[in-house]
């Protein structure tokens, strides 16, 4: 049922993103598109030590985008690096957007994820 | 009137359930669907009269190549051109490259002048080659109802235009261009159209517009992938050189010195996709047999009823012009608060297929102040249902998202 994949709780971060704009101080940012949708996110991120400090993020895109990045800037924070590093896009998509993605929506599933790896490999 | 029971009936794929559902297919502006005979036809060629083409003195050779050339032949009458002006390529992106790389050895200095509602395909080309050149690049905007700014594209044009590069009709707005009227005023420049979306849905009579390069794809008018045309006026095809070389293309090699082959071959290098062109030939039979003029009487139909229910839907905006002569049956649109993307996968669960993104026009996404947009295109198996099935999904679409 395509009400799943919009459930309450993606429809929410969508609409009122958490940790949504830029950070001033950061020690690391990355961004990055999804072709297909055009998609786009950049993540900023301040350390604490081994362990993500501060993360925000801006961008545009379809509901899941949004809300995955949303979700992800709540988990994120306080993890040790090697712990977003190790984390699948599989796990990411079953565990904490807790919705069932097909392949057409994997990219937009997962681009913060990817961003968020990518600025990590910065450091 | 079109019969549309019997149309139907001729697209295998429209009996296709998607999700449980009836499948309204509306993403025909990135490629149609193909009808019976077209799909018979390759499995002939295949299975009766597959060779090499010019090439072979065998009866398979012989067929082959009767049946190539009359694809030709019928694309030929389809726009009013010669056979010898009529060069097979592998999509409408080739053609409009092809015209851009041969132009590009013939011009110098000065600009070329484009539009900002152009898909990337005759846009990027153009771009290029004025980097390359140290050329100035020019675009011509659009107006507040979502047509060509014909004002300002003629102020942009001047004596040192080279080329003019001009989509027939937008494969987001669904506007169409007046191309005669463009030549008329366009001076000496060389003259390019895509009609990638105009060639599927209107007469098109290339002596009548008098343009010098018109490029078009099979897939988008129910021939298979992998086939393109490109029209090059018969004078100037003549004085240009061709894009690629080798086989099919040449009439004598010597060790410092080769001789072109007659047009068309002279621009068609290698051994073609003979399969799909025979198959493409086919599809514009069965055009004709149709009438060019009942598939627009059917676009008109179905753009009236579609800009009547479109208007009343909260919270839509809808890209492209209000009045039925200037478009096409493509309409793009958001949903306020729903991005497109959204837009077309709750639109699937119905068995609804639009496109939705960029639509291969981010200078005129820019300009619209959108990233993306979603769209449903129509064409003539569609019907008043489909339209209904498309109003009634974007109400699902809403409902999914909360908003009224
Ligand atoms: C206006 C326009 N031009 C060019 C193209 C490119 O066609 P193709 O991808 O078949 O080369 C398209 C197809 O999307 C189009 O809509």
């Amino acid at each position: 049922m395509i009400e799943e994949i919009y459930a309450e709780r993606i429809l929410d971060h969508y609409r009122n993103p958490r940790n949504y704009g830029k950070l001033k101080k950061y020690d690391v940012k990355a961004r990055d598109v999804n072709i297909p949708c055009g998609d786009e996110i950049e993540i900023f991120v301040k350390m604490k030590g081994n362990k993500i400090g501060k993360i925000k993020f801006t961008g545009h895109g379809c509901a899941i985008s949004q809300a995955a990045a949303s979700i992800l800037s709540e988990i994120a924070k306080d993890l040790p690096k090697k712990e977003i590093e190790k984390m699948s896009y599989e796990d990411f998509i079953k565990k904490h957007l807790k919705i069932n993605i097909t392949y057409r929506r994997f990219g937009c599933a997962t681009l913060a994820l990817r961003v968020l790896k990518n600025a990590l490999k910065k450091l | 009137m079109l019969d549309m029971n019997k149309i139907k009936k001729d697209f295998p794929i429209l009996r296709v359930k998607i999700n449980g559902k009836r499948l309204v297919y509306l993403d025909n502006a990135a490629t149609s669907q193909k009808p019976k005979q077209v799909i018979q036809k390759l499995v002939e060629y295949y299975e009766c009269f597959n060779a090499n083409i010019h090439r072979s003195i065998h009866t398979l050779g012989e067929m082959a190549t009767e049946e190539f050339e009359k694809a030709r032949k019928e694309v030929a009458k389809f726009i009013n051109a010669k056979e010898e002006e009529i060069i097979f390529v592998k999509n409408c992106t080739e053609g409009l490259n092809l015209a851009a790389y041969t132009l590009a050895r013939e011009i110098k200095s000065g600009n070329i002048v484009t539009s900002i509602m152009e898909h990337h395909s005759n846009f990027v080309p153009w771009q290029q080659l004025c980097i390359r050149k140290r050329m100035e690049f020019r675009v011509a905007d659009i107006n507040e109802d979502f047509t060509l700014n014909y004002e300002d594209l003629y102020s942009k044009i001047n004596k040192r235009t080279r080329v003019i590069a001009l989509t027939h009709v937008s494969n987001i707005l669904g506007s169409i261009n007046d191309i005669g009227k463009v030549a008329k005023e366009g001076g000496d420049a060389y003259f390019v159209v895509d009609a990638a979306q105009s060639a599927p849905h209107l007469k098109i009579n290339v002596k009548k517009l008098d343009v010098d390069f018109l490029a078009f794809s099979a897939h988008k008018m129910f021939g298979p992938t992998g086939v393109g045309v490109l029209y090059v006026r018969k004078d100037v095809a003549e004085r240009l050189n061709p894009f690629l070389y080798g086989g099919e293309m040449i009439k004598e090699v010597y060790i410092t010195k080769t001789k072109w082959n007659k047009l068309p071959y002279k621009y068609e290098a290698g051994t073609p996709n003979i399969a799909d062109v025979v198959a493409f030939g086919e599809a514009i039979r069965y055009l004709r047999r149709v009438g060019m003029n009942k598939v627009r009487a059917h676009d008109k139909k179905i753009s009236k009823l579609a800009l009547r229910e479109l208007k009343n839907i909260r919270g839509l905006k809808l890209y492209g012009p209000t009045k039925v002569k200037d478009r096409i049956a493509i309409f793009s649109f958001n949903i306020k608060g729903i991005h497109s993307h959204d837009v077309a996968h709750i639109l699937d669960s119905e068995g609804i297929a639009v496109r939705s993104g960029h639509g291969c026009a981010m200078p005129l996404m820019r300009r619209l102040g959108v990233n993306s947009v979603a769209r449903a295109s129509f064409y003539i198996y569609n019907d008043e249902k489909d339209l209904e099935a498309l109003i009634k999904g974007i109400e699902k679409v809403k409902r999914v998202f909360k908003v009224d």
